[in-house]
């Protein structure tokens, strides 16, 4: 981290964190720092700012620093943190929406096997309503390049009955197909 | 008889799939009945939490309106990944009405809250389903010394999850394997992450989570480790051998599910429970109750 100008940059990003609260349903302001949440945060080990940094840096309006954080694709969405949370914060949401915005502004690049596998996962979702294993497991490694990622545990997998060769796919693939396109569009995206 | 809908989620046919059968076995023989959800589709998961808020509560929203059309009142998902985004919809969708209509706009039958989702584990850690499973062990599994792990999407947070349990130091699945017979051991990792999540994009990571609960287990002196979410279950399983080989360690812990488990002390034939489909060969667990 560079130098930061905290009255410049409250003032430049005032709206992106009354937008991360507002979308989180989170008052990030109710936090005290006393840090529970890392303490208990089972991924910290991998983290370059510690959640409660992550929460503090956010109130002092550093958006950049924080959606170009390695620790927002580091959480695993394991809710120690909201449940030990004192000041009744849901941190594992506030991460969900901090994800959610640094896609939306480019910010990804740290995330990006992370988001690959998000995409390639809706993906199959949305194409027959229900996962396709192997289908992701392999669009996934084409899209990264790391082309035998777990390839190793394909046949086994298979050899127990723990893989399908296709895809089972649902009837109603056009209502799920028409939940991502109304989103697409009452989202403007 | 009990009667609840079920949503087996994407891994009970596939890489849990040991969960699914045992699922069937152990619920015919205790006359519980599940209905599956018609035509149902994927919970939508982490991918769809991490990339959008709305997609992250229509996707289950769906199912559970689809639950809506068979007789019951309850519905279950024995994934814990699963349950924790049913949760987050009924949670999220009770406290606002707007946000309800939002979702509701965007599916073809609408989500109105009338089947309720009701914790796997406790359809069977209930007192009286408990007491049922008491009358009918016919091989005790005493003797056993087991680590339960709840992993961490059945009991957090606990105001959205929605059951009555402790979040730190859980007890229902302890309380069914005392049933069973067998010695629930206290060990301090049945709540810690896995870290499945990070299995396809930070391996190590993962690798270090998973190998410190299968130590502090094997510290603990359990002779396996008893899970109840398929991914925390597939983690602890499959990825063992890799962890083994990056710590220069052998444990060797095999991964049943709590519902095997059940079954095995109900007398069922550990085929039909699936143990084959287990990564870490379960011989010994089998064995010392006498089921091989």
């Amino acid at each position: 981290m560079g130098e930061v100008n905290f009255s410049q940059v409250m003032e430049q990003n005032r709206s992106f964190v009354d937008k991360v609260i507002e979308k989180s349903g989170q008052d990030i302001r109710q936090c005290y720092q006393c840090a529970k949440c890392s303490g208990g945060c089972p991924g910290s080990f991998a983290m370059d700012y510690l959640p409660n940094q992550i929460i503090r840096m956010l109130m002092l309006g550093m958006k950049e620093e924080v959606l170009k954080s390695q620790t927002i694709w580091v959480c695993m969405g394991c809710n120690t943190c909201t449940t030990r949370c004192i000041r009744d914060i849901e941190v594992a949401h506030v991460m969900d929406t901090l994800r959610q915005e640094a896609i939306k502004a480019g910010y990804a690049e740290k995330g990006r096997l992370v988001t690959i596998f998000n995409d390639v996962f809706l993906s199959t979702i949305r194409s027959y309503g229900r996962l396709f294993e192997a289908g992701l497991l392999m669009m996934n490694n084409m899209r990264t390049g790391n082309l035998f990622k777990d390839a190793q545990f394909g046949l086994p997998m298979m050899l127990k009955g723990k893989a399908k060769p296709f895809p089972h796919r649902i009837k109603g693939r056009k209502e799920i197909k028409n939940i991502f396109e109304k989103i697409k569009r009452m989202e403007g995206k | 008889m009990p009667k609840y809908a079920l949503y087996p989620g994407c891994s009970l046919e596939t890489g849990g799939i040991e969960y699914g059968m045992s699922s069937h076995a152990v619920a015919h023989a205790l006359g519980i009945e599940f209905l599956e959800v018609p035509d149902w589709n994927c919970c939508g998961a982490s991918s769809a939490h991490m990339t959008d808020h709305l997609l992250s509560l229509a996707l289950p929203a769906r199912v559970l309106a689809l639950a809506e059309t068979l007789p019951v009142t309850e519905m279950v998902a024995p994934c814990a990944a699963c349950h924790q985004r049913f949760a987050a919809v009924e949670y999220e969708l009770s406290r606002d009405e707007d946000l309800k209509r939002k979702v509701n706009s965007l599916l073809e039958r609408p989500y109105t809250g009338k089947v309720k989702l009701r914790s796997y584990l406790d359809i069977f850690a209930n007192p009286e389903t408990l007491e049922e499973i008491r009358k009918k062990v016919k091989r005790s599994l005493k003797g056993l010394k087991v680590a339960c792990y709840y992993g961490c999407l059945f009991v957090k947070p606990p105001k959205v999850v929605n059951f009555v349990d402790d979040p730190e130091n859980p007890q229902a699945m302890d309380n069914i394997m005392r049933a069973l017979g067998a010695e629930p051991l206290p060990w301090p990792y049945k709540t810690e992450c896995c870290g499945a999540s990070l299995g396809m994009t930070k391996e190590e990571a993962c690798t270090k989570l998973c190998n410190d609960i299968l130590k502090i287990a094997k510290d603990s002196g359990a002779d396996c480790i008893v899970a109840a979410c398929p991914l925390c279950q597939q983690n602890l399983d499959m990825r063992q051998i890799s962890v083994e080989k990056k710590y220069g360690t052998q444990y060797r812990m095999p991964i049943p599910f709590f519902t095997q488990l059940i079954g095995l002390a109900l007398g069922l034939d550990p085929k039909t429970l699936g143990f084959k489909k287990l990564f870490v060969d379960p011989a010994g667990v089998l064995r010392k109750v006498g089921a091989a």
